[in-house]
């Protein structure tokens, strides 16, 4: 495994910490061919409005990021060598020159968002996602920040939250999510968590054989601080380092650092008083 | 698609898309398969899944070259060079000459053993053209091309006025730019015998020395220099086909337009022919030919044609450049004693009878007097300068959008400018209905409304969705879609607006007793209507394409039943089948499955998923292999069988011979599975059908950098055909003011000019304005940054855009000439949300003589940096104005971006 | 684990009420009536299906049973609720007369009956039933038609056999060309 790839212990490949019965996203970059169909499809179901119409120059992602309107971006990393302007005729087994990925709300198994949320419109459903419910949210913004991944939004327009529901509509009705549904390559694949982590598994010894020796999974608990955040129900097969994708190598919840933050304030307080005593003593 | 029907016999995809998963090698070349079939490409992700190798030849490195093994970068338009190339790495490799099967596989089930006529002249011998060839009109005389023994037979049977010199018709020049040579061919009617033949193919003259000799200096040596190819790369592609073919294992191509649409596009598609031959890989599962349609019902489009040289299943236009006076006329020029044809009467009657009704008798000719006979070149380009002369002076645009997909859109501009009236009919306003107040000269003030006479109708179209009909896909698959909900407004059907102005027109013309007259009055146009809007019943015109016996309407099984005699009706000959009982529309047919799916929907023909299926089995009628069976012979039942429906007489012994004096289909010996050829045979040598060769040859794009490598005295295409006018200039080879190649395409997010991309503000956004894609070495020596605006310049016009400077595309090294590549989509135009410079104001009216396609992928241009003089701000690809955003966002609740729906649909 | 980590693990496991809204939350093509379509984009041939209720199309995606696109959609596809409901969607007859600056607001039947006039009149005034050598040829080429591919097989069929059949309209072509 490519040595840059943040595992932290490989007991813990596979592993999350979500609870049984479960359901998320398994995204494989190695089949995505970047037709964004996932991007329209979300759009379609969840009936979401165009962002903007402006050309970003940047390879083809014209919608930059996940946002209170795009639930499903794809991103597109031109990785071509460029030291001699040649791009390798014979290529790394699957995709490797051009990545794509589909990024998405990862319904953490500890969800930043959800436990900055003072309102409690953000709930934990009983397939373990987590989904802002509108008619509670008042729009303070605390969930932003809190999310190691940007992704829940205020829309400017009715200054609530919104993100992902990982089609929680159309779970309660027994049908598969829109974006995994439509997508042509099974690149994204919707099931319950154990059994798309055992795929992933699978799906990653099988890439490793085949020579693709930089894939692993982001979002079990042996990458990176996903630990903290306990692995995510949405994870993904990458071959670069999270980085590259625009993911934090560590994702970390704001409020994790609560703890030490306090501890610190203590420690801080103890000195001054200690300092303030000695002083005193020494008079 | 002459190019394939010259070779194997139909103008068709040879196999169907699920069929992908089981190659064991993919060569997706002159396509960008995944980005513009995303979802087609689905099989081919399944085969890789399996271990097959994925190849991808293209100038740039898109979508599909991410996900492929090897990406061979190559020049716009020099196909055949590589190609041939492999033809000849295959021919002279060791595997295909050790291994017995392609020997027998070529020499049973290819034309690789005929002796051609003995003065036949290569390009080789002729530098560059082939035998008969007159440099004055162009074009060649196929007397040569053809096999031993066959040219000089006593009639004529081509039928061509030219060959007789006593006639006073129109000329052989203007006969040739008539037809096209659609799948049939029209020469198929010189065979009247089994040809002579040297099974050893030792004899100089067969047809396998010849392809041989031709391709001898197509060398991985002249790939480098021609395409810019490395060899090793090269040779990386020649074995993986070569280890992925035979017995047990089979290759197969993909191509689209990006091989069509060039001088040569025709011989392109047919040199994939040839080498898929050679490799034994037609007829077979996970072998054949995909070729990938650009929109819904392209394939559909030339079966039931709204082509000017067809009429529908193939069968050519009457004209009167040929003798066609009389329907005994046509039918004895275009019927040939061998092969499927042999059946051309009873198709052309029963398609009179279903179009003139109790009109057409046995004495009448079936009234094949009505039928309009074509005197010249009607196609798409020709069409643009017959209307900026004033020839034709009404035109109909339905679902297409041609200033901005059509080449030389400037001229296309003007050309509906001149116009006395327009009537389009579609689902936006798309440019070709605002020219006259939107188009770049008008915003520029170089032309006016007050200026412009042409009436103009826009009439707005129903979707899929809101009326029910049938696409057939880029298989031949006919798929029926219901209709869910009622159309808004004025939306209308093209078949409620055919019937209804058809039953208009038959008013103004009641009683009218002029052929004219005549005519329309005749036609049979009697479908019930149904619904208040008074939509046509489709069952009736179903039950017209299926075909019926004339006297009790009951419908035909399929198109053996038809008869020559009027006694049945068709409208389709190929699509027959469709409706082989009353109430059961195949086409409907839902019931999927993981083999062959014969229960969804209807293939034509017969419902044959692979084409040429005799092939998958061996001379013997066996199975080549356990993991490659297809369709079998039965020796108990006596039957073919298998896992379709065979492409072959089904009872027909594999070692039949034919009785002599045998016509039609009973003259093809048991192992001939190409029904359509004339022999039987896959034709490694086309002796009729094409017009620029019998074997593919590398030429130059009309528009190169450079000269001919291989032919220097023939740079371009000897026979493509070209309109050389003030307003429709070429540049020359070489010409130094347009050193750069450019290649147009499109992308994943929109199709083709547009019309139905770029008003939806979901794909809009994904792809919102024009750009063009060049390599950093080009951006560096003119200054060029990603994001610039930049000009593009040709002699047609020139077009504003921003630049995307990307590693994807590279300078290409041919020897010691550096050739820089520009791509540039040609969705973009002035109309709708997403708003770009238009590339086809860039390119110029040429065709290819055999389908009188454009060369869209392969031209030479200028660039600079900059936005173009005067251009208007329309094009701006930043954000259009604010009150379009609002507009878009505004008439239906949930586009708003307030309006973000939160309640999960509650 | 201290009982400070103990602590924090409780932060946000305590269940946030399920609002009212939430309760309700179905698909929202539940009852809805499906019908089969075939998408109107490229040549692969992917089934859709379109939901309606109360004669609105309210949601389409793909069909499972398609031995091509087995459920699958690409984002055109996937757009084509958008491409039906589009903002820009042409929904009246509209008409420029010659040398106008502006558009009309027309009736369908009077486009109807202008159109099947000029027909009659262009192709009256330019019809050859024989050419320069006599032979019968009965042919307009002052009416041109340029058609889509995505027009339905019906269609194209009574293009081609009124245009041509009909009314000798020899210039008839398709996108199918370029």
């Amino acid at each position: 495994m490519n040595a840059a790839i943040p595992l932290i212990d490989s007991d813990l490949v596979g592993t999350t910490g979500a609870r049984h019965g479960a359901m998320g996203y398994l995204t494989d970059t190695t089949l995505c061919i970047g037709c964004k169909a996932c991007e329209v499809a979300c759009k379609q179901w969840n009936q979401l409005p165009m962002d903007n119409l402006e050309w970003t120059g940047y390879s083809y992602d014209n919608t930059k990021d996940l946002s209170a309107t795009t639930w499903r971006h794809v991103a597109f990393i031109e990785q071509l060598d460029g030291t001699n302007g040649h791009s390798p005729g014979v290529m790394p087994p699957f995709q490797s020159n051009w990545l794509m990925m589909s990024d998405i709300c990862k319904h953490c198994v500890k969800a930043g968002c959800l436990e900055a949320c003072p309102t409690g419109a953000i709930i934990r459903t009983e397939f373990d996602t987590v989904v802002i419910q509108q008619d509670i949210c008042n729009g303070c913004g605390y969930c932003v920040p809190s999310c190691p991944f940007g992704v829940p939004d205020l829309s400017a327009s009715d200054h609530k939250a919104h993100k992902c529901t990982l089609c929680y509509d159309r779970m309660v009705d027994d049908l598969e999510p829109a974006c995994s549904k439509a997508c042509p390559t099974d690149s994204i694949q919707f099931g319950p968590i154990d059994e798309l982590m055992q795929r992933a598994e699978r799906r990653v010894a099988e890439l490793h054989q085949r020579g693709v020796k930089s894939a692993y999974i982001y979002g079990d608990r042996a990458v990176g601080g996903t630990q903290g955040i306990d692995g995510l129900n949405c994870f993904f097969i990458l071959t670069a380092e999270p980085e590259v994708y625009n993911l934090p190598a560590y994702p970390e919840l704001p409020q994790d650092k609560v703890g030490s933050a306090w501890l610190a304030t203590l420690g801080a307080a103890f000195a001054i008083g200690a300092v303030a005593v000695a002083a005193l003593r020494g008079r | 698609m002459p190019g394939l029907g010259a070779r194997l016999g139909r103008g068709g995809a040879t196999t169907f898309q699920q069929n992908l998963a089981e190659s064991d090698c993919i060569v997706i070349m002159g396509s960008n398969m995944a980005e513009n079939h995303p979802v087609g490409f689905r099989f081919v992700m399944q085969a890789k899944q399996r271990g097959a190798t994925l190849i991808h030849v293209d100038p740039r490195f898109t979508r599909t070259s991410a996900m492929s093994d090897v990406h061979v970068p190559l020049r716009a338009g020099s196909d055949v060079a590589f190609l041939g190339a492999l033809v000849n790495y295959v021919i002279n490799s060791e595997r295909w000459n050790s291994d017995p099967f392609f020997r027998e596989y070529v020499t049973h089930y290819t034309n690789a053993s005929v002796i051609i006529n003995q003065d036949f002249k290569d390009t080789e011998e002729l530098a560059g053209v082939f035998s008969g060839y007159n440099p004055e009109t162009r074009q060649y005389d196929f007397e040569t091309w053809q096999y031993d023994g066959e040219q000089d037979h006593s009639t004529s049977p081509s039928g061509d006025r030219s060959t007789n010199r006593d006639q006073t018709g129109p000329n052989r020049d203007e006969a040739k730019e008539v037809q096209t040579a659609e799948p049939r061919g029209e020469f198929v009617g010189r065979l009247t015998g089994q040809p002579r033949t040297d099974p050893s193919l030792q004899d100089p003259m067969c047809a396998f020395q010849i392809v041989k000799r031709h391709f001898a200096r197509y060398t991985p040596e002249l790939v480098e220099r021609i395409c810019g190819v490395p060899q090793d790369l090269f040779l990386r592609v020649a074995e993986a086909l070569v280890t992925n073919s035979g017995r047990d294992r089979t290759s197969s191509f993909c191509y689209a337009v990006a091989w069509t649409q060039h001088t040569i596009g025709t011989q392109m598609i047919s040199c994939c022919a040839l080498l898929q031959l050679l490799l034994g890989n037609i007829g077979r599962p996970g072998g054949g030919i995909l070729a990938l349609r650009g929109h819904a019902t392209i394939q559909g489009s030339t079966d039931i044609p709204t082509l000017y040289n067809l009429l529908p299943g193939y069968l050519p236009m009457p004209t009167s450049v040929k003798k066609h006076d009389t329907l005994t006329d046509y039918l004895q020029v275009e019927t040939p004693e061998l092969g499927w044809w042999y059946n051309t009467p009873k198709y052309m009657v029963s398609l009179l009878k279903a179009w003139y009704g109790d009109a057409a008798t046995p004495e009448n000719g079936f009234a094949y007097d009505l039928m309009p006979k074509i005197e010249a070149d009607y196609s798409f380009q020709k069409m643009l300068l017959m209307m900026k002369d004033g020839i034709i002076k009404g035109l109909f645009c339905m679902g297409e959008n041609p200033v901005v997909g059509g080449q030389n859109a400037v001229l296309g501009r003007q050309a509906l400018a001149n116009l006395q009236w327009l009537v389009v009919r579609d689902v936006f306003e798309i440019e070709t209905a605002a020219f006259w107040y939107d188009a770049p000269e008008v915003r520029k003030g170089e032309l006016r409304p007050q200026d412009i006479k042409t009436e103009v109708f826009f009439l707005p179209a129903s979707l899929t969705g809101e009326k029910e009909g049938s696409y057939t896909n880029t298989q031949r698959l006919v798929q029926w879609h219901d209709k869910a909900v009622e159309p808004r407004g004025d939306c209308r059907s093209e078949s409620w607006f055919m019937l209804q102005l058809g039953k208009r027109l038959k008013e103004l013309y009641a009683g009218d007793t002029s052929a004219r007259g005549r005519q329309i009055n005749t036609l049979t146009w009697d479908y019930p209507t149904i619904g208040e809007t008074g939509e046509p019943d489709l069952d009736a015109v179903i039950r017209e394409i299926n075909g019926y016996t004339v006297a009790d309407k009951k419908l035909v099984k399929s198109f053996v039943d038809l008869k020559a005699d009027g006694s049945t009706a068709c409208g389709c000959w190929i699509y027959s089948g469709i409706m082989p009982e009353e109430g059961k529309n195949l086409s409907k047919n839902r019931r999927g499955d993981e083999a062959a799916a014969l229960e969804w929907g209807f293939a034509w023909p017969a419902n044959r998923r692979i084409l040429y299926n005799r092939a998958s089995a061996d001379p013997q009628g066996r199975p080549w292999s356990e993991r490659k069976k297809w369709v079998w012979w039965d020796d108990t039942q006596g039957e073919w069988t298998g896992l379709d429906v065979p492409d072959f007489p089904k009872t027909k012994r594999p070692d039949y011979q034919p009785p002599e004096g045998a016509k039609g289909i009973d003259a093809h010996p048991g192992d001939a599975p190409f029904i359509m050829m004339a022999d039987g045979k896959g034709w490694l040598y086309a002796a009729s059908g094409l017009r620029d060769g019998p074997l593919p040859t590398h030429y130059e794009p009309w528009e190169s950098p450079i000269g001919n490598a291989l032919y220097p005295e023939q740079p371009r295409s000897p026979s493509a055909l070209f309109f050389e006018r003030p307003d429709n200039v070429y540049h020359e080879l070489g010409d130094p003011r347009f050193p750069y190649v450019i290649t147009t395409y499109r992308l994943t997010e929109h199709l083709t000019a547009g019309g139905m991309t770029r008003y939806v503000p979901w794909l809009a956004e994904l792809q919102p304005g024009g750009f063009l894609e060049i390599s950093p070495e080009l951006a560096a020596e003119l200054d060029i940054s990603n994001g610039d605006w930049v000009t593009v310049m040709t002699l047609r016009g020139e077009a504003e855009t921003r630049a995307m400077v990307t590693l994807r595309l590279q300078p290409l090294h041919l020897g010691d000439q550096i050739v820089h590549q520009i791509g540039m989509p040609w969705h973009f135009g002035y109309g709708g949300l997403a708003k770009g410079g238009i590339a086809n104001d860039l390119s110029a009216l040429v065709q290819d003589p055999n389908s009188r396609i454009h060369e869209g992928k392969s031209f030479t241009c200028n660039l600079r940096k900059g936005r173009a003089a005067g251009h208007p701000a329309g094009y701006s690809t930043k954000r259009p104005s604010p009150e379009l955003t609002r507009q878009a966002g505004e008439e239906e609740g949930h586009w708003v971006k307030g309006d973000v729906k939160g309640d999960h649909g509650a | 684990m201290g009982t400070f980590d103990r602590l924090k693990n409780r932060i946000g496991l305590v269940p946030n009420p399920v609002s009212a809204q939430t309760k309700q939350v179905h698909a929202r093509i539940r009852g809805a009536s499906a019908s089969v379509s075939v998408c109107p984009y490229c040549a692969v041939g992917c089934s859709q299906i379109v939901y309606t209720k109360n004669g609105k199309i309210i949601d389409i995606e793909g069909n499972y049973e398609s031995p091509i696109s087995g459920g699958t959609l690409c984002p055109k596809g996937a757009a084509t609720f958008g491409l039906l409901h589009s903002p820009l969607r042409e929904t009246k007859v509209k008409y420029r007369a010659p040398y106008s600056d502006r558009w009309e607001e027309k009736p369908l039947a009077w486009a109807m009956e202008r159109v099947a006039q000029l027909v009659k009149q262009t192709r009256d005034a330019n019809y050859e039933e024989t050419n320069e050598q006599g032979m019968t040829v009965n042919r307009t080429t002052a009416i041109g038609h340029m058609g889509g591919a995505t027009l339905d097989n019906e269609e194209n069929y009574l293009i081609k056999k009124l245009w041509t059949g009909g009314l000798g309209i020899v210039a008839v072509e398709n996108q199918a060309r370029i």
